[in-house]
């Protein structure tokens, strides 16, 4: 530990154990605390009239979405603006990736043109992984296919803390298609480092074998499951990942609906105050009704204004790393 | 070597009464002021000062509001990790009153540009006003000088002036350290950093 600061504002300062956010794995418990940490303060800022500061107005970031993302990438576009970083956007569609470029020369043509840091959101599990072994660049995994989806695991554990006042020791169900959701597994591993405990649930079909190995419940009845938890991450059916026709993996979205769909009467039949959430976007009538997304309980809008703070504490402690011109 | 006591507990005390007088000597009684501190330890001296204005003048009310600057800073990637924030509370709009901004220890001057800076999100004050209980002389690096000052301290950069509080620290003291002690001067190499 530092002493105490001398002739006055030296503030105490930490950093990341990480150059990059590739996942929730490679953090440790101080690092996801370090980042909610500043996210309070970002989040102070994003309060005041101007939501605007300097710190990184001389570096340049580019968000490569090579899978279609609205949430997510406003959200890192004003993260990035927010901190007076210059952006530059690039989706795949209508690119020369479509000409069958190699994800490498992408990339490289674009760290050509001087950008620090890279914000990549990929359909192949590993991508981030992948890039960062390649190219120069810091890189923020913004999803990336089935595997993780660190941001959105960071925001979903704080605005966990901040609706119930702590992470350590609560009981939250992670509920429906874990098998495709890389929120799942951000979720499990940022939940658990903090001392949460979790329970997944959702059908068979839906569940990848041997999860329970990373320390997880499992149970197959929404009800207890709603039963035995403080809050409950009702997950997106991902219509675009079931493969064949679109639903292999279960008979029909009616009867998905019916089983682990979270409708009003369902939800007062807990008995208790269920903190409810979702990541976004909510197929509305499949996994919730829209009394129970509406809900005073409901903290799916306070995860995405949550959103937009952790990720400038994300890229504000990354970008904190990175060493200057000439030094 | 033991440091050098700059300020006692009662040498700090009647300072503190004599920048308060000066206050309302040149504002009335402060209907118009926000007293803004510095975080983190300029906030110490700050809420110090709200205390003694208040029994001074016998008022309840006395706008106040504690300014954090981290995000500002021109050292950003310059130190060897990101200096993490506390918190910033101005629960009022700034438009048209006069600031005080309030800071235990003027060094180099880079802590106010970043504060009056950071102040600019909270609206356009009529005039700003710069209150430091120490004025390290001689060592600033902008333009920037002090409109009260408690005490001025002729110092060279490798000295450290410390400020400690009752509350925070167990005993009011302003104190003077001599290099000897040097296991931090990585942090404090030239006043770049820690002596902001």
């Amino acid at each position: 530990m530092r002493q105490r600061s001398f002739d006055s504002a030296t503030p105490p300062s930490e950093q990341l154990s990480v150059e990059h956010l590739l996942g929730i794995k490679e953090l440790t418990p101080e690092d996801i605390e370090l980042i909610f940490r500043t996210a309070d303060g970002f989040k102070e800022v994003l309060g005041r009239p101007i939501k605007k500061v300097p710190s990184l107005r001389d570096l340049t970031i580019a968000n490569l979405f090579f899978e279609s993302s609205t949430r997510t990438r406003v959200s890192f576009e004003l993260a990035e603006k927010r901190l007076s970083a210059d952006v530059v956007n690039f989706s795949s569609s209508g690119s020369s990736v479509s000409k069958g470029e190699t994800l490498i020369d992408t990339v490289n043509n674009i760290l050509a043109m001087k950008v620090d840091m890279v914000v990549m959101r990929h359909p192949d599990p590993g991508a981030a992984l992948f890039l960062s072994r390649h190219v120069r660049a810091r890189i923020v995994n913004a999803g990336d296919g089935t595997h993780e989806h660190p941001t959105q695991g960071l925001l979903d554990a704080y605005s966990i803390r901040e609706r119930l006042g702590r992470v350590k020791g609560a009981r939250i169900a992670i509920v429906g298609d874990i098998l495709h959701s890389r929120v799942a597994l951000s979720n499990i591993f940022c939940l658990q480092k903090l001392g949460a405990e979790v329970m997944l649930c959702g059908p068979r079909t839906l569940m990848p074998k041997g999860i329970a190995a990373l320390g997880v419940k499992v149970e197959a009845d929404l009800d207890t499951a709603l039963r035995w938890c403080d809050a409950v991450n009702m997950l997106r059916i991902q219509l675009e990942r079931q493969g064949g026709d679109g639903l292999a993996n279960f008979p029909s979205l009616r009867e998905y609906a019916m089983l682990y769909g979270l409708d009003l009467a369902r939800y007062k039949r807990i008995g208790k105050e269920v903190v409810v959430m979702h990541p976004g976007p909510i197929n509305r009538g499949v996994e919730l009704t829209s009394e129970v997304a509406d809900h005073a309980n409901s903290i799916i809008l306070d995860q995405v204004e949550n959103g937009v703070a952790i990720r400038m504490a994300v890229l504000y402690l990354l970008a904190a790393r990175i060493p200057r011109a000439g030094v | 070597m033991e440091p050098l006591t700059l300020l006692g507990p009662k040498a700090l005390g009647l300072t503190i009464q004599r920048l308060c007088h000066q206050l309302i000597e040149d504002h009335g009684d402060l209907q118009g002021v926000a007293l803004i501190g510095l975080q983190p330890r300029g906030v110490l001296l700050a809420r110090r000062l709200r205390r003694e204005l208040k029994a001074i003048l016998g008022v309840e009310r006395l706008a106040y509001g504690e300014l954090d600057i981290t995000f500002h800073r021109d050292d950003f990637r310059h130190r060897s990790s990101p200096p993490t924030p506390s918190a910033t509370a101005i629960d009022f709009d700034l438009e048209g009153r006069t600031v005080v901004l309030v800071d235990d220890v003027l060094y180099t001057g880079r802590s106010i540009r970043a504060g009056l800076d950071a102040l600019l999100a909270f609206g356009r004050p009529a005039s700003v006003h710069l209150l430091v209980l120490i004025d390290r002389r001689f060592s600033r690096e902008l333009p920037i000088q002090p409109d009260y000052a408690g005490k001025w301290v002729d110092s060279i950069g490798e000295q450290r002036v410390t400020v400690e509080w009752r509350e925070s620290d167990g005993q009011d003291r302003v104190l003077l350290h001599t290099a000897g002690d040097r296991r931090d001067t990585g942090m404090v190499a030239k006043g770049s950093t820690a002596d902001q």
